[in-house]
């Protein structure tokens, strides 16, 4: 018996080793305001990450699931929304005349994806399209801390890889040849709240912005948890209690 | 029969014409004598009930919100996590029950085996809740498959392929399950109406279930029958008030995982929205599958393996006729006992290599843990002849009302204080 454990723990850390060095190298960690049973997102990063996505990103990633309403949760005003989502166009239609036309966009609009499909994404990016970032940050192991560390992860390629022409060297990326180009450069957007635009900054903040795209009800669902799990508590104590009592007598 | 009485006007105006309340009391109240020394292992039987009763109840309310429609089902289940009420917490508590589910069952099975639960008279008992757990790993397989993401996708090609393997007819079949020449629409129509209709057959099987189980009543530790009134104590309020303990514990520890880690069991690929052109890098099942998917790829033969893989749940059919020691509980079979717990190891162990690829020390690791699951109920039957049992005690009361060796060491532990 004794054996055998210490055969099956020999092969849990050998396998653990194995599976690293596929999936690539380990990520650095970061303590994220969501993090823990209090966590709760951090508005003006929420805003930042936002800023980052709508200057940068969204030139290739759509964002489909997500609609303008849903930035009220991020701080923004009722007005500021109906503003941003006017800065859009949507075709829409028919109208009486059976017309398509096009309108404004509306808060209930989601945001629009930049290609028209995934054909056309692909073709106008060397063939692999780029892909859509609402869930990204639910969608790869490592969640919030992977997107973080990809987007901080492009370097020089070592002098034996070779990288073929298109493809870029990511030190997280899984197999390390990543189509998209190093997206962020120092001060690629200017934040109004006088942050300073590092690499690691517009990282750590789209990364957060991410992860409440991918899960808006985290706060919700954390300030629940808490409610729910003192109650039980109690009343799993009140429970215990009566067993005790019921059975006394049977002692 | 029952004794049950009221004074209610209206309880014993219904009494009159539908037995209903000496039926309830019969089945679950003081009209239900049960052995007086279960411990908690015996709990996750009703624990089982309330997971079912858990998933039914909100995956009926999913089902208003959620799109069967291969082009609809992925944002359907978005819409439900974003725009609708609480959506997010149905879901998650409907995604994780499914696990807590089937870790409640598992742990009801090792429970029968440890203490020979399915033994005589018991075997039909046991067999019905092997046609159960049949039902619930398709349901769970086909609801695997509604959210319609990369896993949800490459699990139904994966595991629907395997009937493939069925001699002559195997690729009519296939196309006959899938409702064409591959996974799309028409086998995610079907799976959904079928992930709707099996829970209420398996509610059907829990009745039989139940049914047998108070022709004579739980098994018990020590595993001997009842030898008289002392040995029982009505169900209510004794077990409901147990039970209920139970439930607050598996409760506390359910809200855990779903406010805090819902998607802990789940693989990050099922976000992304199902792509017939995209293999995943490793098409894994969820965690309650492995060891039997560690089984299916551990034998080099692709029917040989759907042999083995549905094989390792079917001998469960038959187990109460290969272990013919007339000792049910391993307490009083000391070398049984430790056969169980290999047993269970190797079912952790084949669970570990089902979560990895099929190469190397894996491989060699998964053939040697399948041979080893089989070669269990071969070990298990020579026991039965060449294992020397500990003598059993006279009775149920005897260990427990006089003191002993039982009681010395439950008093060590206040929540069964004797």
């Amino acid at each position: 018996m004794k054996k055998l454990l210490t055969v099956a723990a020999a092969v849990l850390a050998f396998g653990t080793g194995a599976a690293q060095a596929a999936e690539g190298t380990a990520l650095p960690e970061y303590h994220w305001s969501f993090n823990g049973i209090f966590g709760t997102f951090e508005r003006p990063e929420l805003q930042r990450g936002f800023q980052v996505y709508r200057e940068v990103c969204s030139a290739c990633h759509g964002l489909r699931l997500v609609a303008f309403r849903d930035l009220a949760a991020l701080g923004y005003s009722a007005d500021a929304i109906k503003a941003l989502a006017a800065d859009y166009t949507f075709k829409d239609g028919p109208n009486d005349q059976g017309e398509m036309y096009e309108r404004e966009g509306r808060p209930s609009d989601h945001f629009p994806s930049p290609f028209p499909n995934e054909k056309a994404a692909a073709f106008a990016n060397g063939g692999s399209a780029p892909p859509d970032l609402s869930l990204m940050a639910k969608a790869r192991k490592g969640g919030p801390d992977y997107v973080r560390a990809l987007l901080m992860g492009f370097e020089e390629a070592p002098a034996e890889s070779h990288i073929p022409e298109g493809l870029h060297y990511n030190i997280y990326f899984p197999g390390h040849q990543i189509a998209m180009p190093p997206p962020l450069s120092a001060d690629a957007v200017e934040y109004s709240d006088g942050t300073p635009a590092t690499v690691e900054q517009m990282a750590t903040d789209v990364a957060a912005f991410l992860m409440w795209a991918a899960e808006p009800t985290l706060e919700q669902r954390k300030e629940m948890g808490i409610k729910v799990l003192i109650f039980l508590l109690v009343f799993t104590g009140v429970l215990y209690a009566a067993k005790r009592k019921i059975w006394s007598d049977l002692h | 029969m029952s004794e049950f009485k009221s004074n209610n006007a209206v309880i014993k105006w219904i009494e009159y014409r539908m037995p209903i309340f000496s039926f309830l009391d019969d089945a679950i109240g003081r009209g239900y004598p049960t052995p007086r020394n279960l411990n908690y292992w015996w709990n996750f039987g009703s624990l089982a009930g309330v997971a079912l009763v858990i998933m039914i109840a909100t995956g009926i309310v999913l089902a208003m919100q959620y799109t069967p429609h291969a082009t609809m089902a992925f944002d359907s289940i978005e819409r439900i996590m974003r725009d609708v009420n609480y959506g997010w917490l149905l879901r998650y508590v409907h995604s994780n029950g499914g696990s807590f589910f089937f870790l409640v069952v598992y742990i009801h099975i090792f429970r029968g085996l440890y203490y020979g639960s399915y033994k005589e008279p018991r075997e039909l008992l046991w067999i019905l809740g092997v046609v159960i757990l049949l039902l619930m790993m398709a349901t769970a397989f086909m609801g695997y498959v509604l959210p319609w993401g990369q896993m949800s996708f490459w699990a139904a090609t994966v595991i629907t392929n395997l009937f493939s393997a069925i001699p002559v007819f195997g690729d009519q079949i296939v196309t006959w399950l899938w409702g064409g020449f591959s996974v799309a629409n028409p086998t995610l129509n079907r799976f959904f109406s079928l992930h709707y209709l099996l829970p209420f057959v398996i509610v059907g099987v829990v009745v039989l279930h139940i049914w047998a189980l108070h022709r004579f009543g739980s098994n018990n530790p020590i595993g001997i029958d009842a030898k008289g009134p002392q040995d029982k104590i009505p169900f209510h309020p004794y077990y409901t008030i147990k039970d209920a303990f139970g439930f607050g514990v598996f409760f506390i520890a359910f809200a855990a995982v779903i406010f805090y880690a819902p998607n802990l069991f789940g693989e990050p690929d099922n976000y992304v929205e199902a792509n017939p052109l995209a293999t995943p890098a490793h098409i894994v099942p969820e965690w309650y599958f492995l060891p039997y998917y560690a089984i299916l790829r551990a034998i080099p033969n692709k029917l040989l393996g759907v042999v083995a893989m549905f094989g390792s749940i079917l001998i469960y059919f038959v187990l109460p006729w290969i272990d013919r020691s007339p000792v049910r509980s391993a307490r009083f079979r000391p070398i049984y006992k430790q056969f169980f717990w290999i047993f269970v190891a190797d079912c952790v162990l084949l669970g570990y290599v089902g979560a990895n690829p099929p190469e190397g020390q894996f491989l060699l690791i998964g053939r040697l843990a399948t041979a080893y699951y089989f070669l269990h109920f071969v070990i298990v039957f020579l026991l039965s002849y060449l294992e020397r049992p500990r003598p059993l005690p006279s009775s149920i009361s005897e260990p427990v009302l006089k003191g002993g060796g039982a009681a010395a060491g439950a008093a060590a532990k206040p929540m069964e204080k004797v």
